[in-house]
């Protein structure tokens, strides 16, 4: 204790207790604030789209157009359906941080009740994709085998064989889909997010998508038996991996053999 | 040849890439190294190692290399023991690497470690114990002299006297003609490029190339699920990939995945108004435009169409095609645009295919020209 005491006024003592201090109060206001907008849910239409219509015409009307009619920045929401507000809005790829190539995900800006209201929104301007239902989106009985032939026909070409995703043209690309949810996967072949083209349920019906939904979650519940999976681009990146790193170990060995022993 | 040395007088040391030099005198004083194969030591100046020179250094060396053969016999029992002792479903989280298979990597620590220290033991074996005098190794000089080659050309010279091959002017012209037409039935073999079919020859390579399963009126099916499609099923920004209605059976009367390959196509919706041209008069049907699905570069099957720009990229060598644009090439090495199939409805509302292709789908080849 006396030593504890002596060393108190030492500089390094009064800068620890100063980080103690900050990250205290920092943490405090943290979870004081996140917790209290979560609670606030639609309760009737009209409601809900006028909230909806606030929200729009402060964070989307710059570049959507003061009446979802699109402007030189962005498209018309006209007849996009909630599913597309949905799926844009909650995996933070609208509003987009930077004009440039295409809107990459990030933390959403939005909570679940403000998305909901924007996408009533949108909605009752045209009919457009509702956001699918809990019945929709359950894969349960989904054929896994069927919905990989499907994930390998219709997705596999730009999000690769494993759902690690891929280049497009001009700074463009298919996201991977390892963190994709099924509710996020279901809206995205309905809407055709971006450059993705429209899955409808025409040609790929809701069974068809639900095993599609089912193939992906296989995906990525399935183990890497080899440890790490180098985001699941498949043969080149593994033998640039092998080439770039076992190279250097065999160069180390050959300059051994080669030097002259002391 | 020039790094080959060669000698006339052994007892002269060479200084090395048959530059000339004078044997001197204190060249001739060196004790020369002999080897297993009784080789001169080369004139190098000779460093001798801590091994060479300190009993002990080499004793260290000499455990230092069974050592290492030593842990390539423990290596190889502990590779039994992993092989027989770990459950190959067990999982261990190994930093880096993530969850691996336990026994996965016990397999391929052990044994890689045990060739390494083999490989290791021996290399350290041969520099420290083993005699690192530099030698220099004789070869003759490539060429023959003159004496064997003047036999040789005699050797010829009685062989065609013997023969008689200027004197028997029927066996000479007979023995031309044969080896003339030896290649004959290679030729003919080529034959077999045309496909049989139903005992006879079927259609031509260029035509197999030409040709694929689309006729007039022949239903677009959906592919994996092989069902019809009306128009209403594609909306606007869709991607549709499609077949001919009978591929299954061509494929089973065929035996091959021939005809699927050749014949996959792209629907494609997009605004009647966003198509600035295409290959044929009114060959879309209310903006739905068909389009083959095989790279006009070397065959590789794409369908990275991106709905906005309706580009289509082939992901083998990034060629990239307009879909609004007659399918035309606008970056990549296709040298050819994407060929369109006209398409439109039957009395069912079904889309069909109003004709066959227009031109060859795939790669270039020599017919097409």
């Amino acid at each position: 204790m006396k030593a504890l005491a002596a060393r108190r006024r030492n500089p390094v003592v009064v800068t620890l207790l100063l980080l103690v201090a900050l990250l205290g109060v920092g943490g405090v206001y943290a979870v004081a604030t996140s917790t209290a907008p979560a609670e606030a849910t639609a309760s009737n239409d009209q409601t809900a789209i006028d909230e909806g219509k606030r929200l729009y015409l402060e964070g989307c009307s710059s570049c959507h157009g003061l009446n979802a009619e699109g402007t030189s920045n962005g498209p018309t929401l006209i007849g996009v359906g909630a599913a597309s507000v949905h799926f844009q809005v909650a995996t933070g790829r609208m509003p987009m941080a930077a004009p440039g190539a295409q809107a990459g995900a990030k933390p959403p800006v939005y909570n679940d009740a403000d998305i909901a209201a924007m996408a009533a929104y949108i909605a009752s301007l045209a009919p457009g994709p509702a956001i699918p239902t809990a019945e929709q989106l359950d894969y349960s009985n989904a054929d896994v085998a069927e919905g990989g032939v499907l994930f390998r026909i219709n997705c596999a070409q730009c999000h690769q064989a494993a759902g690690g995703g891929g280049a497009l043209t001009q700074g463009k690309y298919a996201p991977s889909l390892m963190d994709a949810t099924p509710q996020e996967i279901y809206e995205a072949m309905l809407t055709g997010p971006q450059n993705m083209p429209v899955f409808g349920d025409g040609t790929l019906t809701v069974e068809d998508k639900q095993a599609v939904i089912a193939y992906i979650m296989d995906l990525q519940e399935a183990p890497s038996p080899g440890g790490i999976s180098l985001g699941r681009l498949g043969p080149v990146a593994e033998g640039l991996f092998l080439f770039a790193g076992v190279m250097v170990i065999f160069i180390g060995l050959a300059v051994w053999i080669g030097i002259r022993a002391r | 040849m020039s790094d080959i040395t060669t000698r006339d007088n052994a007892e002269t040391p060479d200084h090395g890439h048959g530059a000339a030099s004078s044997a001197d005198a204190a060249d001739l004083a060196r004790p020369l190294y002999t080897g297993p194969g009784g080789l001169p030591a080369a004139d190098v100046p000779h460093r001798p190692r801590a091994s060479d020179v300190d009993p002990r250094a080499a004793r260290r060396v000499e455990r230092q290399v069974s050592a290492m053969f030593l842990l390539a016999v423990i290596m190889v029992i502990l590779f039994v023991a992993a092989y027989v002792g770990i459950d190959p479903y067990t999982l261990v989280y190994i930093p880096v690497l993530g969850e691996v298979g336990a026994q996965n990597v016990a397999l391929g620590f052990t044994f890689g470690l045990g060739v390494f220290a083999i490989g290791a033991g021996a290399i350290q074996w041969a520099k420290k114990l083993m005699p690192d005098v530099e030698v220099v190794q004789e070869r003759h000089s490539m060429q023959s002299d003159g004496e064997e080659t003047d036999a040789a050309v005699d050797q010829f010279e009685r062989g065609k006297e013997e023969s008689g091959f200027g004197q028997y002017r029927l066996i000479r012209r007979t023995l031309i003609a044969a080896l003339a037409l030896f290649p004959i039935p290679i030729v003919v073999l080529l034959r077999d490029l045309w496909s049989p079919k139903n005992g006879g020859f079927g259609p031509s390579p260029a035509t197999l190339l030409s040709e694929t399963a689309w006729t007039e009126g022949m239903p677009i099916v959906t592919d994996g699920t092989y069902v019809k499609i009306r128009p209403e099923d594609i909306p606007v920004g869709g991607l549709v990939s499609a077949l001919p209605e009978d591929i299954n059976e061509i494929q089973e009367e065929e035996h091959n995945l021939n005809e699927r390959g050749k014949s996959a196509i792209l629907l494609v919706r997009m605004e009647p108004d966003e198509i600035r041209s295409q290959q044929g008069e009114g060959w879309d049907f209310q903006g739905i435009v068909a389009y083959s699905k095989i790279c006009t570069h070397v065959g590789c099957p794409i369908a990275l169409y991106e709905h906005r720009t309706h580009h289509l990229l082939c992901p083998c060598h990034q060629s990239t095609f307009d879909l609004a644009d007659s399918g035309n090439v606008i970056f990549g090495p296709a040298a050819r645009r994407m060929p369109q199939l006209p398409i439109g409805v039957d009395e069912e509302g079904f889309l069909v295919a109003k004709s066959p292709f227009q031109e060859p789908v795939g790669p270039s080849f020599w017919e097409r020209g």
